[in-house]
Formats: C-alpha cells, sequence, structure tokens
C-alpha cells in the first residue's frame, strides 16, 4: 500500500540568474513499512525534499499525499495537525529543547496535541526505553552524548505514533560509534513496521534501506532496490559491526 | 590613525548596511532617555513659584477681611486701626454673582477697584490691561481653567462684559482654593474672582445679593500676625493664604515627584529589556566578526563606536522629548495663580549628564559585556551564542505540562528568560499602580466634604487631577511601548522554540496565543500587585489623609484593561513571529 506519493515536485529559490532549482520535477512512492534512503552531495536539494514531503515547506509546484491526505493543498493548520498526527522529524542538529530534560523533550509533541500530561509522560518513558535512555530520562541535552541525544530526537519523532518518520543526515553530527547506534535504531523501528524515509550523505546509512534513491541537482538520478535492509546483519553489511 | 578609521569605517557600514535595526536601536534608548529626562525634569519644578513671590512683586496685604457686611464695616476698620495698620486697601465692594463663559457657570466674587491701584494689594496684570468699565479682569488660575483669553465675552448676572486683562494677587489664594477665605453666599465653594470698576461692581447689587466688602491692611510687625495678633472674625492672615498656597503647590509637586518616580522606574524597565535583547544579538555577530579574523579588541572598540553613536543621538532626541512633554505637566496647574510664570522645568547639568550617563551606559553594556564574554568564548560557540542558554525552570514545566497548548507554550517561553518576565511585570505593576492612584484620588474627591456646595456647570477646578490624569497618559503610552518592545525581544529571543514547536504541530493561531500569553502570563502577577501597590502609595503620600476606595468592580476593570491592552500590543508582534518560516529559522540554528 502507497502511504506518500509525491508527484512532479518543484522548488526554486531566488530569480533571474540567482534561481536556483533546489526540488526539480520529483515523483517519488513510498509504501508502508518501506525504508527509503535519499542520498546525494551537499546542497543537491535532498533536505528540501524531505521538507516539502512533511509539509515543513510549500512546494512550488506538484502534488504531495500522505495517508490519502494531499498535503499540497492543506491550509497552515492543517499542515500544522498533520505534521504533528502523522509525521515524526529527526534532524541532523537534533532541535532539541537544551531547557528541557530527555524525557521532558519526548514527551512535547504529545502534549502538544492535547495528550494528558500523565499519558504523554508514560509514552515518553516507554520511548525512551525503546531507544535505551531509560536510565538518561531526566538529563539535559548538554548532559548527554550527541548520540543519545539524537535518540532522544528519535524518540520524539516517535512521539504521536507517526506514519512516517522522516529522518534529515540523522547521523551527520554523530561519530562511528554514535552511528552505529543509530543504524540499529532505525533498524528496529524498521522492523516494526514503521516508515521511514532517511535523507543522507553516508553510504552506510543508505546501505541499510529497502530502496536507495541518489539525487542530484534537485532531481532523482538513479533508484536501487536493496535487500539489506530487511534481511538484518545491516550494520555488518554497512561495516560498522565489532 | 589607521585604526581609528578602520573602526569608523566598520562601524559607519554597519549601520548603513541595518537602518532599520539602527533606527529600532534610537527609538528604543530614546523611549528609556526621554522617560528618564522627563522624570528628572519634574522633580526639578520643586523649586517652582511661591506665594512669598507673589507677594512681593502685588504689594500683598498683611491681612485680609473679606465678605463684610456694610453695617459690620465700620467695626472691621476700626478693628484695624487698633491693630495699628499702617496702609488700608479698600474697603472694595464686592458682589457675589454667576458668571458664564465658554460654556462654563460659575460662581464670581467681583471685587470694585477703582483704575488707579492702591498702596495695598496691587494685583499684577500678566496679560491686558487693568480694569475700565465694561471690562473684567480674571485671575489668571480661573482664566486658565475656564480657557478665557483677553478680548473674549463674559456675562455677570446676565450682564455682558469684555475680559480686559488677567492679573495674579496675593490676597486670595489662586483658583480653585478662593472657597479657603470667606465669601458671599450662592457662589459655591470654589468661586473665581475677578475685578471689575467699583461702578460696575455696584450696578451688579440686588436687595436679594446686596454688596459685601473686602479691606486689605499692613500691618508694622507682618510677623506678628501668625498668631491670633488682634484678628479675627472676617481676617485672614497672609500666613494662613501662604499655607494654603504652599498646601496647594506641595501636592502639585509631590504628583510630580511621584510621578518622576515612575517614569525613571519605568525608564529602568525598557533600559534593561533593551540591553538584554541587545546582548542576545551581539554575542552572535562578536562571533562572525572574530570568525571574519577580527581580534576581540577591534570588535569590541567596533561596536562600542557604533553603539555609542546611536546612543548619544538618542540621548539628545530623549532629553529635547522629556523637556518638551514636562511642560504639559506644569503649565495648567495652580502655579498659574502665581507671580512667577508658569513652572519652567529646568533642564540641568545634573540631568543632561544623567540621561547621557545611562544612554552610554546602555551602548557599552550592550556592547563590551558580549564582546567581552564572545572574547573568552571560542568562536564557534560565540556563533551558536551558546553564551545566552535559556533558563530551565522546572517547577513551570511540569505545571505547563497541564495546560492548554497556547498556555503550555507561553508559560516555557517566559520561564525562558525571567528577567525579562521580571521587567514586563513591574511595567504592567507601575501602569496598574499609576491608574489605581488616580482612580483613588478622584474617589475620593467626588464625594465632597459634609456642607460643600458645588455650582452646577463649574469649570475644571482641579489642577491636581489634570497634572495626574497627563502623567498617567505618559505612563501609559511608556508602558506600551516598553510591552511592544518586550514582545518583540520575546518573539526573536524565542524564534528557534516557536519554530521548533511549529515543526512538531503546533499550529500558527497556537503559536500566536502562546506568544502573547508569554507576556500575558507576567503581567497578571504585576497587574495584581500594582493594585495594592497603588493603595498603598496613595496612602503614603496622602499624608494619613482619607482613603476612599473606588468599587472593587473599577480595580478588577483597570487589571482587565491592563491585560486586554498587553493582549492587544503583544499581538501583532507575536502573530509576526508565528509566521517566521520554519525551515529558515532552523536550518539557520543548525548553522
Amino acid at each position: 500500500m502507497t502511504l506518500l506519493s509525491a508527484r512532479g515536485l518543484r522548488k526554486t529559490y531566488g530569480r533571474g540568474d540567482a534561481l536556483v532549482r533546489a526540488v526539480d520535477d520529483v515523483s517519488l512512492d513510498v509504501e508502508a513499512g518501506e525504508t527509503v534512503a535519499i542520498m546525494g552531495p551537499s546542497g543537491c536539494g535532498k533536505s528540501t525534499l524531505l521538507h516539502l514531503l512533511g509539509g515543513l515547506d510549500r512546494p512550488d509546484a506538484g502534488t504531495v499525499v500522505l495517508a490519502g491526505q494531499h498535503v499540497d493543498q492543506l491550509g497552515e493548520r492543517g499542515l500544522a495537525r498533520m505534521r504533528r498526527d502523522s509525521v515524526g522529524f529527526v534532524f541532523q542538529a537534533f532541535h532539541l529543547m537544551d531547557e528541557l530534560t530527555a524525557v521532558e523533550n519526548v514527551e512535547l509533541p504529545a502534549l502538544l496535541a492535547g495528550r494528558p500530561p500523565r499519558t504523554a509522560r508514560k509514552h515518553a518513558l516507554e520511548l525512551l526505553a525503546r531507544t535505551g535512555l531509560a536510565d538518561r530520562a531526566k538529563f539535559l541535552p548538554s548532559a548527554l552524548s550527541g548520540g543519545q541525544r539524537q535518540r532522544v530526537a528519535v524518540a520524539r519523532a516517535l512521539a504521536n505514533d507517526p506514519v512516517i518518520v522522516l529522518a534529515d543526515e540523522p547521523t551527520g553530527n554523530l561519530d562511528s560509534a554514535a552511528t552505529l547506534e543509530m543504524l540499529r535504531l532505525f533498524e528496529d523501528l524498521h522492523q516494526a513496521g514503521q516508515t521511514l524515509v532517511i535523507v543522507t550523505h553516508d553510504s552506510r546509512i543508505a546501505a541499510t534501506a529497502d530502496r536507495l534513491i541518489s539525487m542530484r541537482d534537485g532531481a532523482f538520478i538513479d533508484e536501487t532496490r536493496l535487500t539489506g535492509g530487511t534481511t538484518g546483519g545491516l550494520a555488518r553489511l554497512a561495516g560498522l559491526d565489532d | 590613525m589607521g585604526r581609528l578609521l578602520l573602526i569608523s569605517r566598520l562601524a559607519l557600514r554597519d549601520l548603513r548596511h541595518r537602518p532599520v535595526e539602527a533606527v529600532l536601536v534610537v527609538l528604543a534608548i530614546t523611549a528609556a532617555t526621554a522617560t528618564l529626562a522627563l522624570g528628572l525634569v519634574l522633580r526639578g519644578v520643586a523649586a517652582g513659584p511661591s506665594y512669598e513671590q507673589t507677594r512681593a512683586a502685588t504689594a500683598g496685604p498683611d491681612a485680609v477681611a473679606t465678605n463684610v457686611p456694610a453695617a459690620g464695616l465700620g467695626g472691621v476698620l476700626d478693628q484695624a486701626r487698633k491693630a495699628g495698620a499702617v496702609a488700608v486697601g479698600g474697603p472694595y465692594p464686592v458682589a457675589g454673582v454667576v458668571m458664564r463663559a465658554n460654556g462654563y457657570t460659575a460662581g464670581v466674587t467681583a471685587e470694585g477697584r477703582d483704575p488707579g491701584l492702591g498702596a495695598v494689594d496691587r494685583p499684577l496684570v500678566t496679560s491686558g490691561t487693568w480694569v475700565r468699565p465694561g471690562g473684567v479682569v480674571v485671575e489668571r488660575s480661573f482664566a486658565v481653567a475656564l480657557g478665557l483669553r483677553v478680548g473674549e465675552q463674559v456675562t455677570l448676572d446676565g450682564h455682558s462684559y469684555r475680559v480686559t486683562g488677567t492679573a495674579v494677587t496675593a490676597a486670595s489664594p489662586p483658583y480653585p482654593e478662593t472657597g479657603f477665605m470667606a465669601t458671599p453666599a450662592g457662589v459655591g465653594d470654589s468661586p473665581g474672582l475677578v475685578w471689575l470698576t467699583r461702578a460696575d461692581t455696584i450696578s451688579l447689587a440686588t436687595p436679594a445679593r446686596p454688596l459685601t466688602y473686602t479691606v486689605d491692611v499692613r500691618t508694622p510687625d507682618p510677623a506678628a500676625l501668625a498668631g491670633p495678633a488682634g484678628f479675627n472674625g472676617p481676617w485672614t492672615s497672609w500666613q494662613a493664604i501662604s499655607a494654603q498656597d504652599a498646601k496647594e503647590i506641595s501636592n502639585e509637586q509631590l504628583v510630580l515627584d511621584v510621578g518622576g518616580w515612575l517614569l525613571g522606574l519605568l525608564a529602568i524597565a525598557s533600559v534593561g529589556v533593551l540591553v538584554g535583547g541587545r546582548l542576545a544579538e551581539q554575542t552572535r555577530r562578536v562571533g562572525l566578526l572574530k570568525a571574519a579574523g577580527a581580534a576581540p579588541g577591534l570588535v569590541a572598540a567596533t561596536l562600542l563606536a557604533e553603539y555609542l553613536a546611536l546612543a548619544l543621538c538618542a540621548a539628545v532626541i530623549g532629553l529635547a522629548v522629556g523637556r518638551l512633554t514636562a511642560p504639559m505637566l506644569t503649565s495648567f496647574s495652580f502655579f498659574a495663580g502665581l507671580s512667577a510664570k508658569p513652572a519652567q522645568p529646568p533642564l540641568t547639568a545634573q540631568t543632561v549628564g544623567v540621561v547621557a550617563g545611562v544612554a552610554v551606559a546602555v551602548a557599552v553594556v550592550s556592547t563590551l559585556v558580549p564582546a567581552l564574554r564572545a572574547a573568552r568564548t571560542p568562536t564557534v560557540r560565540a556563533l551558536a551564542d551558546a553564551a545566552r542558554q535559556p533558563k530551565r525552570h522546572a517547577l513551570a514545566t511540569r505545571l505547563s505540562a497541564r495546560l492548554p497548548v497556547p498556555l503550555l507554550l507561553g508559560l516555557r517561553l517566559a520561564a525562558r528568560r525571567p528577567r525579562r518576565s521580571l521587567l514586563n511585570a513591574a511595567t504592567v505593576a507601575i501602569t496598574v499602580t499609576t491608574v489605581v492612584t488616580v482612580l483613588i484620588y478622584h474617589a475620593a474627591k467626588g464625594q465632597p466634604p459634609p456642607g460643600m456646595t458645588v455650582v452646577a456647570g463649574a469649570p475644571p477646578a482641579n489642577p491636581m487631577s489634570q497634572v495626574m490624569t497627563v502623567l498617567t497618559v505618559v505612563l501609559v503610552v511608556l508602558a506600551a511601548v516598553n510591552a511592544i518592545f518586550t514582545a518583540w525581544a520575546t518573539v526573536l529571543d524565542g524564534r528557534y522554540p516557536a519554530a521548533l514547536a511549529r515543526a512538531l504541530g503546533t499550529t500558527p493561531r497556537q503559536l500566536t496565543a502562546g506568544l502573547s500569553a508569554s507576556q500575558l502570563l507576567p503581567a497578571l502577577p504585576g497587574g495584581i500587585i500594582g493594585v495594592p501597590a497603588g493603595i498603598g502609595l496613595y496612602a503614603a503620600v496622602s499624608n494619613g489623609g482619607g482613603l476612599t476606595l473606588p468599587p472593587v468592580a473599577w480595580l478588577v476593570a483597570v487589571v482587565l484593561a491592563v491585560l486586554l491592552a498587553v493582549a492587544l500590543l503583544t499581538a501583532i508582534p507575536a502573530r509576526i513571529g508565528a509566521g517566521h518560516p520554519v525551515v529558515g529559522v532552523l536550518q539557520s540554528e543548525a548553522a
């Protein structure tokens, strides 16, 4: 079943000679439970594409349908609700609130969705346990390592049980050990049936996906269906396991 | 020389590159310096005109007998002779009549005078000419209250007269304190004072309202009149008139003094908000300059030069605004009834020094602190503005989790910057304190003491109330400017958490409401504190006078109105803040 479908997406910045085609006529289908990696050099438009897919930005042209909902036709309020209820974002820079503890960061989307505080806290603690951070729940981000912060960010992305998680360079700021931790976490999510779209320029991360799409100058140039993403042993395949 | 040139060029280029920001900085510092200048100038009015000046300028009497019936005149003159009077003015005929002018109806005492002035009580004509047939000279503070000018027509008991002049006298306190002296019946408790020719005054007398007389005397030992000293009955000593004047003047000066302090406190709050906002922006800018290869010393000097220029500009404008605004608070007061010109607020070297000093201090703190901080901070951390981390407030975080989304966002945004929230609360508290004090004053004035009568349609007889009203307007305007600056600082500072909240699914409307709530939440306790503070301030400055509280509904309405004003004033910055592009903000924070 196609969960996410994008057709003819375009996004440009600037005018005249300074015109930049960040996303240029991109079409994409993502099946439920699938992990798709989008890979390309810096500035090729992959982050912009992710923002368009998740309703963080609006395309100049094209359509995006997520779980039957036309994202490009939604108003600001509708987009906010969609981001809140259907999409989980993981950013390269983590984007955690520095003044909130790990568990407070994770429960925030649920509170913003109007969930009761106790339910939100309980679910946040479960998610932190699932990401291996049960003992770090009351730590501030400044007291966590980069890998731990990114796992908190992943837990936060899952707070409202989204239909899809969009990760933008999730290992871009991490060392090898932390990257391995993230690989395992994404593998767990994948096996649990979570749909994932991961933007990366790290081939080791890309190798863990079901499908790898290469992007350059705003357009898809290649698409490869991989097996590693669904057969386990991903870290070994990526050359990161001990 | 080369270094100075480089610093000047860098500073000038930055100002030209960001003119809007430069104008905003000048406006913000101007608001603070103008407030401070106004407060200081008003405090300097303490040495205003006095009764003694008027007494010297008008050959003021040592004692005055008023409202003396014709039958009692002999006795009064005999009394003066026995007391050793060395000069006598009068007896002057006085008619109690009703004057209509400029839409007002007022009781007046019309005193009959000769065209030539005598040795005692020579009213000082401040505009126009002295009495002549068919003309009326109006006591100056009464003329100010009526809005009367020379050449205008008035009626006295239906007879038309032309205003030939205005004058001041020491034989009576200025309007509206004229009722302090004995006055003819039927003219109310605060009659105005006018002078006519003797013939015109006599023509106004009726059998129902016969003439009474005024007698002024000079004595060999005026100081001895402080006690009974042989005068009683209709007599009023110059000391009694002086004391009444001094009481009214000190009341007005007390209002100006308290107003000056409140304005000064608001100025401090403005400066606090301003400096806090600048600190946040400059740390990052210092990081940028350092990354471009500038040494910390050069960076600090460049920023300082830039901000000193802007701050000194703002200081000059602020002083001018304060100086020009101050006369509005003193020109139509009781002072008009005294011989000196309405108190001209002094602009002393001390005031100029303090205002310029504050402006320079704002510039120095806004630039040197972040420059020094950034000089000690690695460039990368300075670029990330790591020197200014938000505060964690565990209790606010826990409490906010139970609140609706806008309040959750508002409480957390307010808790991130507790000092700014405190300044916000202080601004609202000062505003509510002022309004409550004025309300109590009016509640007390709205209930005249037993036996008092007021002529229907009388002109405004309360210069202190006018001073309070103008002071309140100035305070409220400045508080409004403060509210906008505070909201704007919160919006700028909260760009990142706001963008993150939107990325996590907060709607623009929820975010707008949240940003407004971040201003309203500190404003609420500020408003509530302002009510008892206003009552306390009034009790403290009323010298133990009776405290008549306005209805509780009024006090609640004041707090609600101020909160509503804060909500409206912060709505536009909040709406702009909620509209910042999410991706752009998150990417700039990640950079």
